[in-house]
């Protein structure tokens, strides 16, 4: 155990800790299993999620009940880029629909599966705040908006050379 | 042109940070509450006749004042950041565009509330913006905005920034609540209210970000002033997202005193329905509140013009009327399918259901199974009544609003919208097919205002 953990990010772990007043360090999950996701290949193992539960001083099940209950956390291994395309109703108003038939067919895969090569991981997700944009995406840190079929050929051109530097 | 409080100053160059907001005048909110009690500042608010922009519109100054002050105990104010109610996506423009005006809000929110260590609650997938609102904290902080005896008044107070990690249900107060103690976002029975029993068992509120951004302009300019924009009980501007088949989508700050049409055709706002088609429809307040079709929206069913107001928007009650909500608008041109639109809906509700409550946890996943089978040509006549019968279950009977969040746009497709649910029926080959609805529930005014 202890193997994923460098110091610098126990010592951000400290610092998330403090935020809150003594004794309440649970508070500090989330915080921390969205750090341990983004430095596990964005997603959490078993001995990861055991790793952030002795860190902070919590029961297996305490850290297992959190990551199974929200939608961020993978708890099986993803591609290097995840598309999560927003299908909701503003949405789907403006074509996302076309938007997910297009990257099916561009990546030869289906919503929830990842290409072979483990490049890319297509997800159809729920409204994220960008209605107005649509249709779009959540790619990483950032979102990709007003999406057309060019410009998703642009972002997987884009993905596969950022993997090849 | 309406009147600007929150975002007038949004397209300044710069203005996202420290020194141009304090150029334009920003911080002079908390110099002014620091002058004041904080019974004071809970007063102005009062007078300002401020409501919740979260959604259920709750008269803030007075949400202020119920909150318990044991002695040695400590308070909090948390921002609801959670921003997921689908058509909503204002309070990400603000903290996006303007960061330090949430900051400058919840600093004097703080002072008036007591709350030494706040909390900005944010969706975790607004991953970006928690940067932009960590730097704008850490200015605040090293301008003496924020941490230990701010400016002299004795006063300390740190905030921070805690991430969800994607789950509708953590807006709703006492989930976000549960899930910023590192818990599932699972909502308490309700009382104790958070006002007496909230974060780690203290006297808390809870507050939407524009609800707290709302503070500066009203400290600034006095409660009685604020009170003087808008209409009636809807004082002050609302920023309302636009989206769907409109023109000009995006984020506006409105006077509540123009009407629906206005807003809706003006070039000012919406610019009219994109590609010169007709408006069909429009959830005027966040995906949770009634659908209303074009004539209704337009026109109350007393044939008065309908306002972008609480009052006006919610007359007729649900039998003809809908809801301001969170001021997610989302527009539906007249090729637009009801029942398609109401599926992914009913797909979104069972997703985001945490499943405390058999009404909710099993009435959404039936809704959307039956509301598929029909928009997919399977649907039976007995199926319309199913899926009222079952909505009607589950409004009323559940810990938490979200079940009545999932039951009312059902509802209220069904009621205003039936021939169309009654068309996909009849028409099982063709409305797999094509996926248009009826165009004529589509508006007849289109060209009415210049
Ligand atoms: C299912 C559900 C989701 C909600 N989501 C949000 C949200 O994302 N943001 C928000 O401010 N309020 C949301 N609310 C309302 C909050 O419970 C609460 O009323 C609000 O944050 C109070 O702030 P206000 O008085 O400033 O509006 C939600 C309520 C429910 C039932
Ligand atoms: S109504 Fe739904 S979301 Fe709310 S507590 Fe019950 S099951 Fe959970
Ligand atoms: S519906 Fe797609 S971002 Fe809101």
């Amino acid at each position: 155990m202890m193997a994923k953990f460098t110091d610098d990010m126990k010592a951000e772990v400290a610092r998330i800790v403090d935020r809150y007043p003594e004794g309440k360090q649970k508070s500090a999950l989330i915080p921390v299993l969205l750090m341990a996701q983004a430095a596990c290949d964005n997603w959490l193992s078993p001995e990861v999620m055991d790793e952030v539960g002795a860190l902070l001083g919590l029961e297996p099940i305490e850290v297992y009940e959190v990551a199974t209950f929200y939608s961020m956390f993978n708890l099986q291994p993803v591609g290097r880029h995840v598309f999560e395309v927003c299908q909701t109703g503003p949405c789907m108003l403006k074509g996302c629909d076309d938007i997910i038939g297009h990257i099916r067919s561009r990546l030869g895969i289906g919503v929830g599966e990842t290409t072979p090569d483990g490049l890319f991981t297509l997800k159809a997700v729920e409204c994220l705040g960008a209605c107005g944009y649509a249709p779009m995406m959540q790619l990483g840190k950032t979102y990709r908006e007003h999406l057309t079929p060019e410009r998703v050929d642009a972002i997987i051109e884009e993905c596969r050379n950022m993997s090849m530097a | 042109m309406g009147r600007k409080l929150l975002l007038e100053k949004a397209n300044v160059p710069g203005i996202r940070g420290y020194d141009v907001y304090r150029q334009q005048g920003g911080y002079a909110a908390v110099e002014k509450a620091l002058r004041m009690t904080p019974e004071e500042v809970v007063e102005e608010v009062k007078k300002s006749g401020l409501r919740g922009r979260g959604g259920a519109g709750f008269p803030t100054g007075m949400k202020w004042s119920f909150l318990a002050k044991p002695a040695g105990v400590p308070r909090y104010l948390v921002c609801n950041a959670d921003e997921s109610e689908p058509g909503t996506f204002k309070d990400r423009y603000l903290m996006e565009f303007i960061p330090h005006l949430l900051i400058e809000g919840l600093v004097a929110a703080s002072w008036a509330l007591g709350s030494n260590r706040t909390y900005i609650y944010i969706r975790g997938e607004y991953a970006w913006i928690v940067d932009i609102l960590e730097q704008a904290i850490a200015e605040a902080n090293a301008h003496g905005w924020l941490g230990k005896n701010i400016k002299g008044s004795g006063f300390d107070c740190q905030i921070y920034v805690q991430r969800g990690a994607g789950a509708y249900i953590c807006g709703e107060e006492t989930a976000l609540i549960e899930s910023l103690e590192g818990k599932r976002g699972n909502p308490r029975i309700k009382p104790p209210f958070p006002a007496v029993k909230g974060l780690w068992d203290c006297p808390t509120v809870v507050n939407n970000v524009e609800t707290l951004a709302a503070v500066v302009p009203i400290l600034n300019i006095g409660g009685e002033e604020y009170a003087k924009i808008g209409t009636g009980k809807s004082t002050g501007t609302k920023l309302i997202s636009a989206c769907g088949n409109i023109n000009r989508p995006g984020v506006y700050e409105i006077d509540m005193a123009i009407s629906v049409e206005e807003f809706i055709y003006s070039e000012e706002y919406c610019g009219g329905i994109a590609g010169g088609k007709r408006l069909k429809a429009c959830i005027p307040g966040g995906s949770s509140v009634p659908i209303l079709p074009a004539k209704l929206l337009l026109r109350t069913a007393k044939g008065e013009p309908r306002m972008m107001t609480y009052e006006s928007l919610s007359d007729g009650g649900f039998q003809s009327g809908s809801m301001m909500g969170s001021g997610g608008f989302i527009v539906l041109d007249e090729d637009q399918c009801v029942v398609r639109h109401t599926l992914t809906l009913a797909r979104f509700y069972r997703h985001e259901s945490c499943g405390q409550c058999s009404p909710c946890r099993e009435g959404t996943g039936w809704m959307e199974k039956i509301l598929h089978r029909i928009e997919h040509g399977q649907g039976r006549t007995a199926d319309i009544d199913l899926l009222w019968d079952i909505q009607r279950r589950i409004e009323g009977n559940t810990i938490c609003p979200l079940g009545d969040a999932a039951a009312w746009p059902v509802a209220a497709a069904i009621r205003h919208f039936r021939d169309e649910f009654e068309w996909h029926v009849n028409n099982p080959e063709e409305c797999r097919r094509r996926n248009y609805g009826l165009a004529h529930y589509a508006d007849e005014l289109v060209s009415a205002l210049p």
